[in-house]
């Protein structure tokens, strides 16, 4: 229990937080709007359903503020970077920012969906209300008229038209309530995960249909359709008078009610939300104007393409990633990828391997030519906190094995200028993969860091494993023919390559051994079921006691 | 990552549709709407569209994702043949089933959804795509004889009993030559 709420404390107290935000909102909403005296008279005509469609509003205000702030790349760059002083648990939040852009958005679906479904009962009384279908009190306040000294009430004026649907599309509410809820379908259908891993482009356009959504939702209220009565001279006491609505105007203690609509509000929850995220976008924008140089670029085995780029006034940190926009293939793309190199060198770099129709694109005119690419970033992910680990373990499943490649050089480069900010003293590093041929760029850099570490006499400082999670008979008859060698048979490398996936819970008790009271970063670039694995294992083999051994799990997501 | 296949998305289209469909007819007909007759005909519809478009179809390229417990909506959509396997019959089914949601304001979200889902699908149609089942493969063994070398069939030639009887007193005269050199199997 107590190791679950070391790595899981924070999150659900933000969640908690956060539902306890909505929960309070509905509630607040719901009374306010079903108890309020202004709206005894509109509460006549629709009954709860006033107030069933108000709460989830105010949800959605709240939700719809929320959404945007999660995709502010720069932005959450820039609170992490202040956060450097306030602990690796306060940033570790921060990678979280789309499982949160997600479940806010299963919120705003939601709620959308109460909302839409009271506002169709609404319609509906309203209506009959017009056409005198229920009481005399009801037919009394529909048939008031906005005319000289008085107000409406019921917002549907005409009696000849009787259909719903006319109401709601010759109304601002009506219409972009329609097209919002419409915009907000089609993102969510794109969004399913089949979708978006497999046509992100369809994903990313069809995603751009928030810009409809939220000027729908600002412009949502102008209407003022949803009324409540206001103080009139004299009083009218709705309790005296609402059974003699034919005497309204003509006694003293009843003159007719006057109605008014609710101020939008809308606006008020999601203006700075907008406005931070216009920023956001024209910072990337900014940054993409800024001219890229070529340094070098080079085919590496099994199409993986390294581009060497030179920017202005670029400063990266490890494991940190950034997109790139190649005009020459699509204008509007642009793709995430980690960078390869340390900061310590003066490029940077990454290695781009053959994924799908724009990578394969990419690949191929960039042999030919080098052609104007665009950078935007570099973005922080949890890597840049590996150094603050004592002790670190890296797990890098086939091609996520990438930011370690930026961190496993910046070791280097720092052990060489013996830097005072590394505070790591050992690194496990395990890398996972299921083809030899994808191992030769980065068996060179361990080569070159296993005979550095050697010359030094720190062969302790960083331990590697490499698996091959897919190998055959032939694999089999090669490795036990060559076994008495040196090196190994597939890398080349000292240390042997392993068969088949880790024994995760050998590792992690190996490392326990090895450190007994130190503060274990465990860092994982890869699927989604190693993430769950590796993060089943750290609560473990964590104790609670601050003297031992801690496990903390720390993913990489784009 | 590949080729864009338009009806992966109408099918998310579709059901998220047919689901609009159903909740709407529903409180039309619980809210006894005017012109409830429209919601009860839309509680059918929408039934009826998730049913023909939970199960989900074969990718033509990379792997595919079932839904949960689609096989026995996958073996009644293939049962209908060519009728659920083309895209332009489904086209044109959906386009005919929203018209009457339009009718009524619960269920014209539905409408406007499922026509939507109807033109992508149409554009899936154009492009050559069709509906696959998705069936559990049959696990095919490896014949495993190739990696079995064959067994000897017969004994090692060996010179007769009395030279291969052990001579203690003549070790060097007891060596023998093979009449068949013996080389390593690789």
């Amino acid at each position: 229990m107590g190791n679950w709420i070391i790595n899981h404390g924070l999150t659900s107290f933000i969640l908690v937080v956060w539902m306890g935000i909505n929960i309070f909102l509905f509630v607040w909403f719901y009374f306010f709007y079903d108890l309020g005296d202004q709206f005894f008279y509109t509460r006549h005509l629709l009954g709860s359903a006033l107030a069933w469609a108000r709460a989830p509003a105010a949800v959605l205000n709240f939700n719809c503020l929320l959404i945007l702030l999660p995709v502010c790349r720069n932005l959450l760059s820039l609170l992490r970077g202040s956060f450097v002083c306030c602990g690796r648990t306060m940033r570790k939040q921060l990678d979280k920012n789309l499982s949160f852009h997600k479940l806010v958005a299963y919120m705003i679906g939601l709620m959308t969906a109460v909302h839409m479904i009271a506002h169709l009962l609404n319609v509906e009384w309203y209506n009959n209300s017009r056409q005198g279908i229920y009481d005399k009190l009801s037919t009394a306040l529909s048939n008031l008229e906005d005319s000289g000294n008085n107000t409406y009430l019921n917002p549907i004026r005409k009696t000849d038209i009787q259909i719903p649907t006319y109401f709601v599309f010759t109304t601002i509410a009506g219409l972009t309530g329609v097209i919002i809820t419409l915009a907000l379908i089609l993102i969510i259908t794109s969004s399913m995960e089949v979708i978006r891993r497999s046509y992100f482009e369809v994903f990313w356009y069809t995603h751009h249909l928030f810009v409809i959504f939220f000027a729908g939702l600002v412009f949502h209220g102008a209407g003022r359709i949803v009324r409540s009565q206001t103080k009139t001279d004299p009083p009218h006491n709705f309790t005296l008078c609402k059974d003699r609505s034919d005497e309204w105007g003509r006694i003293p203690e009843c003159p007719i009610p006057q109605f008014a609509g609710g101020f939008p509000q809308t606006w008020m929850w999601v203006i700075g939300p907008m406005i931070l995220y216009l920023c956001e976008r024209l910072l990337r924008f900014i940054r993409y104007m800024q001219a890229v140089r070529y340094r070098k670029i080079v085919m590496r085995p099994s199409k993986v393409l390294e581009l060497q780029l030179v920017k202005n006034g670029f400063k990266m940190e490890v494991g940190q990633y950034v997109f790139l926009n190649c005009p020459a293939i699509s204008q509007l793309e642009w793709h995430p990828f980690t960078m390869t190199s340390a900061p310590e060198e003066d490029f940077f770099s990454i290695h781009i391997r053959s994924a799908g129709d724009w990578t394969d694109k990419l690949i191929d005119i960039q042999m030919e030519f080098a052609w104007l690419m665009g950078v935007d970033g570099p973005f922080g992910t949890a890597s840049e906190d590996v150094f603050d680990y004592e002790v670190s373990m890296l797990v890098g499943a086939g091609i996520g094995v990438t930011p370690f490649a930026s961190i496993l050089k910046s070791i280097w480069y720092k052990f060489k200028d013996s830097n005072p900010k590394l505070r790591t003293r050992k690194i496990y590093f395990y890398w996972l993969c299921r083809e030899t041929h994808a191992f030769e760029w980065f068996a060179d850099l361990l080569q070159v860091l296993e005979k550095e570490m050697e010359e030094r006499g720190m062969a302790d400082f960083l331990t590697y494993k490499l698996y091959l999670t897919k190998w055959d008979q032939s694999h089999a008859t090669h490795v036990r023919v060559h076994s008495d060698e040196d090196t190994d048979v597939v890398t080349g490398l000292k240390q042997k390559t392993y068969y088949g996936r880790p024994a995760w819970d050998k590792e992690f008790e190996q490392v326990r051994k090895e450190n007994p009271t130190s503060v274990v970063g465990t860092f994982l670039c890869g699927p989604e079921a190693l993430g769950t694995v590796l993060e089943k294992k750290c609560v473990k083999y964590s104790d609670v006691d601050p003297r031992k051994t801690k496990f903390y799990f720390n993913k990489e997501n784009f | 990552m590949g080729k864009i296949e338009w009806a992966m998305w109408a099918n998310e289209q579709a059901l998220a549709s047919g689901l609009i469909l159903l909740t709407g007819g529903i409180v039309g007909v619980a809210g006894q709407f005017r012109g409830w007759q429209f919601a009860a005909y839309a509680v059918a519809a929408g039934v009826f569209v998730c049913l023909l478009e939970y199960p989900r179809s074969k990718r033509s390229k990379g792997t595919s994702v079932e839904r949960s417990g689609q096989y026995c909506f996958t073996v009644c959509v293939k049962a209908f043949g060519p009728l659920t396997r083309n895209y332009y019959v489904r086209a044109f089914l959906h386009a005919a089933i929203c018209v009457p949601g339009g009718f009524m304001l619960a269920t014209v979200l539905g409408c406007v959804c499922l026509g939507i889902a109807s033109l992508i699908y149409l554009v899936a149609a154009i492009r050559g795509e069709h509906w696959e089942p998705i069936l559990p493969r049959k696990e095919v063994r490896k014949p495993i004889t190739e990696s079995i070398k064959n067994p000897p069939q017969n004994p090692p030639p060996r010179p007769p009993a009395e030279i291969r009887r052990k001579r203690v007193d003549d070790l060097e005269g007891a060596a023998y030559d093979n009449p068949i050199s013996v080389t390593d199997n690789e």
